[in-house]
């Protein structure tokens, strides 16, 4: 069975982002949207950790989040995909259930 | 695909309402059904149809209210969440002695088995807000 999560606050806010990270089962999908975007973005303190674990999740933000945000496209870690609300749709379906982490 | 959708946030909080507006229309344009949107907590305050925000910002209410008004959508308000903060509906005002109502066109008030329902009916549900 498999999950996707979403994630909507900074890992400079609260402890969701490492608390999902380290929890979430294996080959499930992460979904950063709103503040949590940042998490995507190289050469922070937490880059490392999302960077480690893509190894055993598909990694995803969302395209306007960042943008509104200034935060530049070229500047996401590699391995992560950037998707629209279309794409958001699209995972909801494809995975069994939804976790919203708040 | 049945999408049930809980809103725990308010329209300026943070951004969980926008982006569940933004999901809803993305969803409804690939053909998939919104079964029910329920607003719980301070989402409750999506709701009003007082709430005058200047010409130039977003009126989410009304936003919600024609949405649910072109593709039938069923949207449900927390009635224990919506008398603490003051949301009521014609009925309630009159329950309480109230001097008006303020809910927005589209929205009706009724209690959490409708959200329990909806996580039962739809095969998504998902979650915006705090």
């Amino acid at each position: 069975m498999s999950m996707l999560h979403t994630i909507n606050k900074s890992p400079f806010e609260n402890s969701s982002v490492s608390s999902c990270l380290s929890m979430c089962a294996k080959d499930s999908s992460i979904l950063f949207i709103e503040d949590a975007v940042i998490s995507v973005m190289k050469s922070t303190k937490f880059t490392e950790m999302v960077e480690n674990s893509l190894k055993d999740f598909r990694i995803y933000a969302l395209k306007p989040d960042l943008e509104a945000r200034g935060l530049s496209l070229n500047n996401v870690i590699e391995g992560v995909e950037i998707v629209g609300y279309d794409k958001f749709v699209d995972l909801t379906t494809e995975h069994d259930t939804v976790q919203s982490w708040l | 695909m049945k999408y049930g959708i809980l809103i725990n946030e308010g329209p300026y909080q943070h951004q969980a309402s926008d982006t569940a507006l933004q999901f809803v229309k993305a969803a409804i344009e690939k053909g998939h059904e919104i079964y029910r949107i329920f607003f719980y907590n301070d989402g409750v305050n999506n709701a009003t149809r007082l709430a005058t925000p200047p010409q130039d910002d977003r009126n989410i209410t009304k936003e919600w209210s024609s949405l649910a008004k072109e593709h039938n959508i069923d949207m449900v308000v927390c009635v224990a969440a919506a008398q603490r903060r003051g949301i009521l509906d014609k009925g309630e005002a009159e329950r309480n002695g109230k001097d008006s109502d303020n809910i927005e066109e589209g929205f009706r008030i009724s209690g959490l088995g409708q959200l329990v329902e909806a996580g039962i009916q739809a095969d998504r549900l998902i979650t915006f807000g705090d």
